[in-house]
């Protein structure tokens, strides 16, 4: 047929000669290959003890942010339950009672902050619709488990350890 | 029969077994290690140091798995598949010579569990019972896929093994016994007669037949099912072939009866081409430490040549890809006999024209 581009390259297979077709010289050729491989340098990362580096704009496990003086932003507003399409964020609101002022930084706050592992996508739209910056997809990857009642990470586990001062 | 004689057997042989099967057991981990470093990685290293205890690991963990017998199978021959295997896998150790006889308590102790004179046909026939096992697990299972395999397995092992016998016919008529103890005594020492133009020659018998040991090793290959003749159990067709259905220990005798089989094949082959316990100016080595040194000298020489042809047989599943099932029995009849026949003729007209002179 025409070629209408030009760019047609028609392949031309030769009948391969007697020393292809022994193929024993292309088995040494390979031999050598791999046995070279032996001695290059091992690309494995040994994973507990070491990690690979992750880019700016990786998304890991949530954490629950504490502001200036490590008082926990969250207000339980529920934005970024809304905005889960996976819905994956459940919470229960409670109000600040006297004397806690210190823990929560606004009147309200949430008691019960429970993100579903097995149903987060690692979307990161809760990151976007929080309001008050209380949420950020910074941790380390999540870690397999056992049961699937353990993959229900509660505030024991997402937010932030206190600032030491 | 003397009670001393009855201990020496008993104790030789029990060697043999545990050697054969901890070789077996390191060979597991010894794949799996170099197939990581030809790839670039490290392999197997938490169990122990560098995963020395990993073996250990994968037998305890093939032990304690459930043993799955398939209600549609034929639950005796089930059975008895993995068995046959590890069986004749086992017992192709018993006619190798692995070293020169040794004195302990002035009695000479020959390193070879018994010298028929045919054992060169032993051999052949422990390695065609072989396919039984895989033959019957395989189809004992009741699964497309197992049978597939098992008529894999069969076809290969029957094409190849003509090949095999008529690639050793020719080393036969070289060495004019079935013996591998005297084929083993014949390549005394590594060179023979003085300089090369007084008619010195190399005594291994790799020299005198190099296309009867490549004829052989692709054999010996094919007859272990090894890469790049592993169709029997091909994973990306079959999803493992013979042993799909197997689970626990039945499963590791198939797997480990491989990997005896591979060092029983690489034995043969070290006796038959590359000298057998011979290494380079032995008899001088026998005059500095005496005989009983000297011999187990070559045993451990044995041993390494053993090694390289078991990191060989590594080496190469981790090189090559597999054939196509077509390709194979081409090259098997169509390659390799008529290879094989060539070189049974001109291994007599060579032989002859050295008797005539």
């Amino acid at each position: 047929m025409e070629s209408l581009s030009n760019r047609k390259k028609v392949l031309e297979q030769k009948p391969m000669s007697f020393m292809e077709r022994i193929y024993l010289p292309s088995i040494f050729k390979g031999l050598a290959i791999t046995f070279r491989h032996m001695f290059k340098k091992k690309e494995t990362v040994f994973y507990p003890e070491q990690t690979r580096p992750v880019s700016e704009n990786w998304r890991g496990m949530h954490s629950l942010k504490r502001d200036e003086n490590g008082k926990e932003r969250c207000t339980a507003c529920g934005l970024c339950a809304l905005a889960c399409p996976a819905e994956a964020i459940t919470m229960t609101a409670a109000e600040r009672k006297k004397g806690e002022e210190h823990l929560y930084r606004e009147e309200k706050y949430a008691a019960v902050y429970e993100v579903n592992m097995l149903r987060c996508i690692f979307c990161g739209l809760c990151e976007e619709a929080c309001p008050k910056e209380a949420i950020y997809l910074d941790g380390p990857v999540v870690t397999a488990d056992y049961l699937r009642k353990d993959f229900i990470y509660g505030k024991d586990k997402l937010v932030e350890s206190p600032f030491k001062s | 029969m003397e009670v001393a004689f009855l201990i020496e057997k008993v104790v030789l042989v029990t060697v043999i077994f545990a050697i054969s099967l901890g070789v077996a057991a390191y060979s597991t981990l010894a794949e799996r290690k170099i197939a990581a470093f030809l790839q670039g990685r490290v392999g197997p290293h938490r169990a122990g140091w560098h995963g020395s205890l990993q073996p250990l690991a994968d037998g305890g963990k093939m032990f304690f798995k459930e043993e799955i017998i398939p209600a549609e199978s034929s639950a005796f021959l089930f059975i008895l598949g993995p068995s046959l295997a590890l069986l004749t896998a086992c017992i192709g150790s018993a006619v190798i010579p692995w070293g020169q006889s040794i004195e302990v308590a002035g009695r000479v102790i020959e390193l070879q569990v018994t010298d028929i004179n045919v054992g060169i046909l032993y051999i052949f026939g422990v390695v065609s019972l072989g396919v039984y096992g895989i033959m019957i697990g395989g189809w004992a299972s009741n699964n497309k896929f197992s049978l597939m395999g098992a008529i894999r397995a069969a076809s290969q092992n029957i094409s190849y093994e003509i090949a095999m016998g008529l690639s050793l016919i020719a080393l036969l008529m070289m060495s004019g016994t079935l013996s591998l103890k005297d084929i083993a005594a014949q390549q005394h020492g590594f060179w023979e007669g003085g300089y090369i133009w007084d008619g010195g020659y190399f005594t291994w018998n790799f020299f005198k037949q190099p296309l009867g040991f490549l004829l052989f090793i692709i054999c010996a290959f094919a007859e272990c099912n090894r890469t790049p003749f592993d169709l029997p159990e091909s994973e990306n067709e079959l999803v493992a072939g013979y042993h799909t259905e197997y689970s626990g220990f039945k499963l590791g005798a198939y797997l480990f009866s491989e990997y005896i089989n591979m060092f029983v094949s690489s034995a043969v082959m070290a006796t038959l081409y590359w000298g057998g316990y011979n290494y380079p100016f032995m008899d001088l080595a026998s005059s500095a430490f005496g005989p009983t040194l000297a011999a187990i000298l070559g045993v451990v020489v044995l041993f390494m040549k053993i090694f390289f042809f078991i990191f060989f047989f590594m080496w190469i599943r981790w090189t090559i890809p597999r054939f196509r099932y077509d390709q194979l029995l081409h090259l098997g009849w169509k390659v390799l006999i008529p290879l094989a026949i060539a070189n049974i003729v001109i291994t007599g007209i060579v032989i002859n024209i050295i008797n005539y002179l």
